[in-house]
């Protein structure tokens, strides 16, 4: 792997010491109290952290995905819930800045800039809609300077907080992919209802809502690019942020391994450090391995991202699939490496084996993505 | 399984009744509130369930008491593995008592126990002897007619409710083999409840430090011979284990159950998820471990009732079946996607509680050491 420039150096330092100090003295009463991490919001506002994929034309930072997948990585060995607040945000944008036209971005995106604290959301998914996005039921109408939409989301990420939510909804039913068109939907825009926010096993520092369109009137203008081009912008934003998951599943699996290998060396039982058992080498061996080919894989998927290269949508699938089981499988070895004290809430490693399984899930289940790669293999 | 023992069938179907009816609608709240219903714990007693192992005359089964435990775990962790650790721990806390108690000791206490439907805890572990109980550090020492007691246990299962306690403690400086039984009663000066864990799962249980601090026994309250402690200790595994693996089976029965359920009504890409064949690969594989886990488990419980060394395939029932729980769990939230990750939903709670079964009753890696050791000395 190449080595990191000193622009990467020198935000990685800054994310790593404001983690350290903020971030990860927090996150186990985030989980506790299912608390949104709004300090978080705040601090990445101030260190132009919140929006790190805006262009530098609207006032962003327009960060490199590489370096963002380690800035996610960083975050996410401490406070997994904080790093999803922030692939919320970006996934939210994503859809403007891949596909708005020159008066929506200029009318969003330039509101995000400096140290604006608006938040943003991605609205796809339903309750019949999920790995089958098409099977979506939320309908956007013409009607006059509008679109009328009515229908259904579920599971979306910040949507009670966020300002700004980039709704998907079928403009022509008939027409399948082709039919789906993507707008931008401001938070107090009449006929907006929440709905309930999820009780979730893990992640509980983000935010899941349901919302309901009730002839929720949308100026036409709002419309991300041109009708009809919503699935094939959804499933940019998908590719993207695979990686950005893949990312975060690293950085979990990373911080449970950290916590295991301390605990390694100071757990003595049968006379000596746990360290000197060979069945505990071998889990950590095996453990460690796993997590730096994710590592890799996501580096690998992540620069093929930033040089616009087609074989990042193969590479993603890899990567998420990848780095999301290893984190599922390296937080429940943690748990055990801990024994009982792992399974008590005081040690984290059980927070982190919650938080995992969302990887394995979320931005396409580990069924769709290997799916997706299969397919990127066979049919190329 | 049983279709040849007539009486384990109509226990079986008993017991599956009651609990489907009686305990499976109240085991969410038994998870979110951390507290066991009495209505459960009831039930488990009016059933019989809670001195299946006791002498016949007082309650106990009059044979295949090592299968019924396990058939009784199995399907109450079905629907709830909070409830099933009740009966495990009932078992593992009176098996020093019952097979290291006097005459006069038993006959005193037994009647006690079913008439006031008194709870036996088993205070092993400590912050230092984990896996490695010869590192025990309580100590026993005889004074008189009595021994004082005093060190510091923690992980204690039903600590905080229950009236008995088998306390393992050390009465000479010979590692595992200067170990000794004693029967505490709840209210002897200087027992203490210490700090209630928040655990991951299994969440109904209450389990807790206990600190004796020079708590007087009278001698007759030693259980079997001095330093002979050790050995009750394996001999009780030999119960325990396969129960363990029982109450893993019941949580991967549990969650496969449900998966099927979900994987029949739910309908993507145009046809019941059950009929995607990356579904199917995954049904199939549960099913084949839960055979597997099975086959162990109550052959193990079989060897155990007949008095034939179980020891290895104890040890193997616990491992397989564990390790198979914590699969299935995690693959049954998979193919409940989203939904699976919310508290909504048995699956997440089942998922929580397998990890348990991974850890306790000697960590799996501990299991590998046994099973290998068992072959070593075959083989010899």
């Amino acid at each position: 792997m190449k080595h990191l420039s000193q622009e990467q150096k020198l935000t990685l330092d800054m994310v790593r010491d404001v983690v350290a100090r903020e971030i990860a003295p927090l996150a186990r009463e985030l989980d506790e109290k299912s608390l949104f991490p709004y300090h978080a919001r705040d601090l990445f506002a101030q260190l132009g952290l919140l929006n790190p994929l805006l262009p530098a034309e609207y006032g962003g930072t327009e960060m490199e995905i590489a370096t963002l997948a380690m800035v996610l990585e960083e975050i996410s060995k401490s406070c997994a819930s904080t790093a999803l607040m922030l692939i919320a945000q970006i996934d939210g944008m994503l859809p403007i800045i891949h596909g708005g036209s020159p008066a929506l971005k200029e009318k969003y995106l330039r509101r995000f800039a400096g140290e604006s604290k608006l938040l943003c959301a991605l609205g796809a998914t339903e309750p019949e809609a999920g790995s089958d996005l098409l099977a979506m039921k939320t309908r956007a109408v013409r009607q006059g300077d509008n679109y009328v939409l009515n229908g259904q989301k579920c599971f979306i990420t910040s949507g009670s907080v966020a300002d700004v939510i980039s709704v998907y909804a079928y403009t022509d039913p008939g027409k399948g992919p082709k039919g789906i068109s993507a707008f931008v939907v401001e938070r107090g825009t009449p006929g907006l209802v929440y709905g309930r926010n999820e009780s979730k096993m893990g992640m509980r520092g983000s935010v899941n809502t349901e919302l309901f369109f009730e002839d929720m009137a949308i100026p036409a203008e709002n419309m991300i690019g041109a009708e009809g081009t919503g699935f094939a912008n959804l499933m940019q934003t998908l590719t993207t942020n695979r990686v950005f998951c893949a990312a975060q599943a690293v950085g979990i699996a990373q911080g449970a391994l950290d916590i295991a290998i301390k605990h390694t060396r100071d757990r003595v039982q049968f006379g000596k450090t746990i360290a000197h058992l060979a069945p505990i080498q071998f889990m950590v061996a095996d453990m460690a391995t796993a997590v730096e080919a994710s590592r890799l894989l996501t580096g690998k998927a992540a620069a093929l991202l930033d040089a616009r290269d087609p074989k990042a949508t193969l590479y993603g699938g890899m990567a998420k699939t990848m780095a999301s089981d290893t984190a599922m499988s390296v937080t429940t070895d943690s748990v055990q490496i801990l024994g009982g004290s792992g399974y008590m809430k005081e040690n984290s490693v059980e927070r982190m084996m919650r938080d995992a399984k969302l990887t394995q899930i979320y931005t396409g289940t580990n069924q769709i993505t290997r799916m997706v790669t299969g397919r990127a293999l066979l049919f190329p | 399984m049983f279709n040849d023992n007539e009486e384990l069938r109509i226990a079986a179907d008993t017991i599956r009744q009651a609990a489907r009816e009686r305990i499976a609608p109240l085991a969410a709240a038994v998870d979110a509130t951390g507290e066991l219903d009495n209505e459960v714990l009831s039930l488990l007693w009016d059933l019989g369930l809670m001195t299946l192992v006791f002498p016949p005359e007082h309650g106990g089964a009059e044979q295949s008491r090592g299968t019924l435990l396990c058939l009784a775990v199995e399907e109450i962790a079905r629907h709830c593995a909070s409830s099933a650790l009740m009966l495990i721990i009932q078992a593992v806390g009176s098996y020093p008592l019952l097979h290291g108690g006097s005459p006069e000791l038993l006959a005193r206490l037994l009647p006690r126990i079913v008439k006031n439907r008194e709870l036996v805890a088993y205070l092993v572990s400590e912050p230092g002897a984990g896996s490695d109980v010869g590192a025990l550090r309580t100590t026993a020492v005889r004074d008189g007619d009595a021994y004082v007691l005093s060190g510091t246990k923690c992980f204690s299962t039903n600590g905080p409710v229950a009236s008995l306690y088998t306390v393992l403690a050390r009465t000479s400086e010979k590692g595992r083999d200067g170990l000794s039984f004693f029967l505490v009663e709840r209210d002897t000066a200087g027992l203490q409840v210490g700090k209630i864990e928040k655990k991951l799962g299994q969440r109904g249980s209450q389990t807790s430090e206990m600190y004796l601090d020079q708590v007087r026994v009278p001698v007759g309250n030693l259980l079997g011979e001095e330093d002979k402690g050790f050995r009750l200790a394996m001999m009780d595994f030999d119960m325990s284990r396969p129960a363990i693996g029982a109450q893993a089976l019941g949580i991967a029965q549990g969650a496969f159950g449900q998966m099927v359920r979900h994987a029949k009504e739910r309908r993507t890409f145009g046809q019941q998820l059950c009929e995607h064949q990356m579904i199917q690969q995954i049904i199939a594989d549960s099913a084949t471990l839960i055979e597997a886990s099975r086959g162990l488990v109550y052959r193990a419980a079989a060897q155990y009732d007949k008095g034939v060394r179980n020891t290895k395939l104890a040890s193997m029932g616990k491992l397989f079946a564990s390790d198979a729980a914590m699969k299935i769990t995690t693959d049954a939230i998979q193919v409940f996607g989203g939904y699976g990750y919310m508290q909504d939903y048995p699956v997440e709670r089942m998922f929580r509680d397998a990890k348990l079964t991974q850890i306790f009753e000697g960590a799996n890696q501990i299991q590998r050491l046994v099973i290998a050791r068992e072959i070593l000395k075959e083989t010899a």
